[in-house]
């Protein structure tokens, strides 16, 4: 028997991750008395923060080196080494959130941790993915663990809503996603996306496939009409695991979207259009809902579908410009996204139960309880809002400057209104943490633990580095992405 | 040792951060300590800086450019955040940090105590200490920039610190009001610096890719003639600029008003450093300004002008600090002479002098003030010398000084300022001299009539008391100042005939700085009958001072009224502020509250409040779609799948 030649330099950063997870997982069984503790669930967070540290590492050492490829299904390219990047940055952050916030309402610190370890892998797959059913599988690796991780919170009614509600919808939308392929597959004889490229006629197979597959897309990525599932699971979902997954998923979606629009088979100006009315439906939608919002984490997540919509600006621009300005966004919607959940968790009541967990109300005078604390919040969402100079603001500038470039004029000039728009939203909440007294609405768990301040400061650091060295960094991106589009 | 120049500008900036943060939780003793150490060691750097500038090779031309970090780089031009070390900026950084320090020290026992002689809390102490460190940041920034843009920075930064330390009592309604107006009337001068630098950016900058002062002056060499003609409207600019931050002629009316705030503050920005700015800024674009001799011209008829109106003023004020203050703007306009004939050093000399005599003054002031709950009315005054003999002699040098008394400090700065006029105009020279008369007159007026006699008001008298060492031991420093400064700058003349090889060691100094700039001089024996001239002009004011304050000699009453009429013309102050009101702020009021009834609230405001409620509206619409029911999300997927493959087939 001739086993396939496998180069597993591709997958260094997804071994590093999956052995990491084994060990987290075994790591339940270690000790003679195993009870669970906090210590003991640090010591567990630990291990997975060094394999993301280690993996990240290697993700480094790569950049700059060849495309290299396993049998055409995964592909180590530069533009997957960022992917990891963003992915592991943003497992890092959610972990450290997780440190302090995961004894208050669970034992099961393993489980947590290697179905969080398992999803950061599937995120990095799927980035890397060059065939749909690798593809596929890796989507399927990632829902699956967030499935669980959703619901993690037993106890709570919302959580197991939310789960179920997600898992409903994920597989239905999977559904569609396979059937997709399989449309492609038919019309290409070939799950592979270079062999698509080349051999796709254009025609209905190649139009309604690539159209299923981007329903998939739409799902995870929460692109309305797709996105209904976002606000309960966002809210309903541990707010670590929101962190993450509001940033990880959109990222390891986004760079499969390019790859397979890249392959797509049918012209850039057919699916470039769809997608900008796409981009126009979910920044509006998502923008008009976060503004009634009264619970932190539901406008966040409609600021996700909002942000989510900014970055299909980039996607509809096209190859060059538009992924380097995706890659760009994503780096900085890491920092700010994570950075303001962060605070979101620490203005949780525990215990809370879904209709009252951390509301608008919470953040009553913060500045006056903890002026650092609100200064760093109001950094976050006004990066979000995209106030100059932070990074937010020259990720929606690199943004809608590609939207220009390729010709979308109309569809930057949406994206500036939606920004408008969403300043109202972002600037209520630091006008109440800024302008109102704390009253018993006000809350703030306390004290803030060192791994929560840790996220927030590197969030911090990020969020400003990224707005002062903007112009280095996408420069960097750049090559990433030029040599992906000139592939 | 100048690589580590940066340390100058991190020190105020850490101890204002610090104190921002932690202050109120420090309590006003780490306060005080940080805030003065960050000063004292901001001083301790400018020496050391001061030292190494002289160990530069003489290819450095005397100075040195740090780059800290690229700040704007856009194609060919690049502005840096820079520090441009030279003899200049480094005389300045000691002035601010030296004198600042001595301040800052004054204002930790100072402002224990608010406006209504009540123990001021720890929170508003930290505030201010916090204030006065990020002024600190700021002048350094102003006068260590090496380019137009950082001393922008630098200007507005200060012009901020000022705004906010004026108002510091701000629930009092006169303090909040003079902190506006200071704001507002240095806006009209600052839009004059923002115009300037981004003309200077299209006549010069552009094509040097820089608005460093020294690739724009290097710009200046190969300049064409329309470049150097229109150099006459951009210094006018920048004049117009240090008009407003050195309270000359026009924009003057804003100091007297600053006094509102806390008597360090007066101290330290509205006489000491921040007012010297506008002088500053001259000397160090005065490449631009020899280029400009019509604007040369101005500068020194604003400079003198402002000088003999303010002095002018002074002699009629009753409130202690106002006269300082008055006596301020005619001090700057004697810079502003000396600039605007040519003699930058002369002028910084009288910038460095003018800091430690005046901090002097007003910190003595200040501790009248204290001694007398608030009250500054000279007129109830009198006789304070037997209670507070410290403070007296304090003032009494002070005031010695800036009378220009034989052989103290001011005496010389401004006897060069009047011998390098003297040879440039002889009326500019007339109304230099004859307010040197009136300065001697005005500065012992408030003498005596605060602390020789008897006492006015027997009430206040008995309340006085010495201020606490910690306020009355710094002012001795600046005392020794004020009577030794001088030395730095005694001219040739006279050092010649002590048979000193080594005269004038700050014009010496500053030489690398102003060396394409050369002064005629005249012969030794005129030079020391001009210094004759102002020595007898000065003792002349005291005695006249003298003769009608303590003596009340029947003369002197005669003379007074005599100059009756005048008199009600200069107590309002030649009307200039009742002037501006009529002609600038009512009729921009009246079109101000045209444009904000009609266009703003009813056009401008109904669109954008109505755009808002519908985006509101609509957004409740929006999220109301979300039931919570799972059957309802599926749907809106399955619609999306259909409309999706509708449109891919609709396109493609």
């Amino acid at each position: 028997m001739n086993l396939p030649h496998i180069d597993f330099s591709v997958i260094t950063p997804e071994l590093i991750v999956i052995a990491t997870a084994l060990v987290v997982m075994l790591a339940e069984f270690v000790g003679a008395h195993a009870t669970p503790s906090p210590t003991r669930s640090h010591r567990i967070a630990l291990i997975a923060l060094l394999g993301l540290v280690l993996a990240a590492l290697a993700a480094v050492a790569g950049l700059g080196r060849a495309a290299t490829d396993i049998q055409g299904m995964l592909v180590a390219d530069d533009l997957g080494r960022y992917l990891e990047l963003v992915v592991l940055l943003a497992a890092a952050l959610g972990l450290l959130l997780a440190w302090d916030y995961l004894p208050q309402f669970t034992k099961m610190h393993s489980e947590y941790y290697a179905l969080y370890l398992l999803a950061v892998v599937g995120m990095m797959f799927m980035g890397k993915s060059t065939e749909l059913i690798t593809l596929f599988v890796s989507l399927e690796i990632l829902s699956v663990a967030l499935y669980v991780l959703t619901g993690f919170h037993r106890g709570q009614l919302a959580a197991g809503e939310a789960a179920l509600k997600y898992f409903l919808l994920g597989a239905f939308s999977s559904a569609f996603f396979i059937y997709g392929a399989a449309l492609l597959y038919g019309d290409t004889g070939s799950t592979h996306l270079v062999d698509i490229a080349a051999r796709a006629s254009g025609g209905f197979l190649t139009l309604a496939g690539l159209a299923l597959l981007l329903v998939g897309f739409g799902f995870k990525l929460a692109v309305v009409p797709f996105h209904m599932w976002t606000p309960d699971v966002y809210q309903g979902a541990p707010t670590p695991v929101t962190a993450f997954m509001s940033v990880g998923t959109k990222a390891a979606a986004f760079v499969a979207l390019f790859r397979v629009l890249q392959a797509a088979g049918v012209s850039y100006a057919t699916w470039s259009l769809v997608l900008a009315l796409l981009a126009t439906l979910t920044m509006t939608w998502g923008n008009l809902a976060a503004l009634r919002q009264s619970s932190l984490k539901r406008m966040l997540a409609y600021s996700s579908i909002a942000h989510a919509g900014y970055m299909l600006i980039g996607v509809t621009a096209g190859m060059q410009l538009g992924l380097s300005a995706v890659l760009f966004y994503l780096f900085a919607y890491a920092f700010m996204n994570i950075g303001a959940f962060a605070v979101v968790s620490l203005l949780e009541r525990p215990g809370y139960h879904a209709t009252q967990d951390a509301t608008i109300d919470a953040a009553r005078g913060l500045f006056a309880r903890k002026p650092l604390l609100a200064v760093v919040m109001a950094i976050f969402l006004l990066s979000l809002a995209g106030v100059p100079p932070l990074a937010g603001f020259f990720g929606k500038l690199y943004l809608f400057n590609a939207a220009v470039q390729s010709g979308w004029i109309w569809l930057a000039i949406v994206g500036m209104i939606n920004s408008v728009v969403s300043a109202y939203y972002y600037l209520r909440v630091t006008v109440l943490m800024f302008m109102t007294e704390a009253d018993e609405t006000s809350f703030l768990r306390s004290p803030l633990s060192n791994a929560t301040g840790l996220a927030i400061a590197v969030a911090m650091v990020g969020t400003l580095l990224l707005g002062i060295f903007a112009g280095p960094w996408l420069q960097q991106l750049g090559q990433a992405a030029l040599a992906f589009a000139g592939s | 040792m100048l690589n580590y120049s940066w340390l100058i500008l991190l020190f105020p900036a850490v101890g204002a951060l610090f104190n921002a943060f932690w202050g109120r939780r420090l309590g006003p003793r780490l306060v005080k300590l940080v805030a003065n150490a960050a000063v004292l060691a901001s001083f301790v750097v400018a020496v050391l800086m001061a030292i190494s500038l002289q160990a530069l090779p003489a290819s450095a031309h005397g100075q040195f450019e740090l780059t800290l970090w690229p700040w704007i780089h856009s194609g060919d031009f690049r502005v840096d955040l820079a520090m441009l070390i030279d003899p200049l900026s480094v005389v300045m950084a000691l002035v601010i940090t030296g004198v600042g320090f001595v301040i800052h020290l004054y204002a930790a026992e100072y402002m224990k105590l608010d406006d209504e002689h009540q123990p001021l809390d720890d929170r508003r102490y930290a505030r201010f200490f916090v204030y006065l460190n990020f002024f600190i940041l700021m002048m350094l920034t102003l006068v260590l920039a090496n380019n137009f843009l950082q001393m922008y920075v630098g200007w507005e930064g200060v012009g901020l610190a000022s705004y906010l330390l004026i108002g510091f009592w701000f629930h009092k309604p006169s303090a909040a009001d003079a902190g506006k107006k200071a704001f507002i009337v240095n806006r009209v001068g600052d839009f004059g610096l923002a115009l300037a630098i981004m003309w200077l950016f299209f006549l010069l900058g552009r094509d040097a890719g820089s608005l460093a002062f020294n690739d724009i002056f290097h710009a200046l060499d190969g300049a064409t003639l329309a470049v150097k003609s229109a150099l006459g409207g951009v210094t006018l600019l920048l004049l117009l600029a240090a008009t407003g931050k050195s309270a000359q002629i026009p924009l003057f009316v804003w100091l007297p008003d600053a006094m509102e705030g806390p008597t360090p503050v007066s101290a330290l920005i509205h006489a000491a450093t921040m007012v010297t700015a506008g002088v500053y800024m001259i000397a160090r674009t005065h490449p631009l300004f020899e280029l400009a001799p019509g604007t040369m011209t101005i500068v020194a008829w604003i400079g003198a002008i402002t000088a003999l109106m303010a002095a002018s003023i002074a002699m009629v004020q009753t409130d202690l600090k106002r006269i300082l203050a008055y006596s301020t703007i005619s001090q700057l306009g004697y810079m502003f002479l000396a600039v605007g004939v040519g003699a930058y050093a002369a002028g910084i000399f009288h910038l460095t002098t003018h800091a430690l005599y005046k901090a002097l003054l007003f910190l003595a002031a200040g501790s009248v003030m204290h001694a007398l709950h608030g009250e500054l009315n000279i007129d109830l005054m009198g006789g304070l010398k037997a209670k507070m003999p410290r403070t007296y002699w304090q003032f009494l040098i002070g005031a010695a000084a800036l009378a220009g008394f034989p052989l103290l400090a001011g005496f010389w700065s401004k006897d060069e300022i009047l011998y390098f006029t003297f040879q440039q105009n002889k009326a500019l020279y007339a109304i230099g001299l004859g307010t040197a008369f009136l300065t001697a007159f005005y500065s012992f007026r408030a003498v005596f009539r605060a602390f020789a006699g008897k006492p006015r008001d027997q009430h206040l008298y008995e309340h006085a008391h010495e201020q606490s060492q910690g306020m009355v031991a710094p002012l001795w420093v600046l005392a020794f100042g004020a009577v030794f400064a001088g030395l730095i700058g005694i001219p040739a003349a006279v050092g010649g005939l002590f048979g000193l090889e080594e005269s004038h060691m700050l014009e010496q100094w500053l030489h690398p700085v102003f060396a394409d700039v050369s002064l005629p001089s005249l012969p030794v024996v005129w030079e020391l009958s001009l210094l004759a001239g102002s020595s007898l002009v000065a003792l002349l004011g005291i005695y006249l001072a003298y003769a009608r304050y303590v003596q009340q000699a029947g003369w002197t009453l005669f003379l007074q009224r005599l100059f009756t009429p005048l008199q009600s013309l200069l107590e309002h102050k030649y009307y200039v502020d009742e002037l501006y009101t009529a002609v600038i702020v009512n009729p921009l009021r009246t079109l101000a509250t045209f444009f904000y009834r009609f266009s703003d609230q009813t056009l401008i405001e109904g669109i954008v409040n109505g755009l808002g409620r519908v985006t509101m509206v609509v957004g409740g619409g929006v999220a109301r779609l979300q039931s919570g029911m799972v059957g309802l999300y599926a749907l809106s997927v399955l619609v999306g799948v259909v409309g999706l493959l509708a449109l891919m087939f609709l396109v493609g």
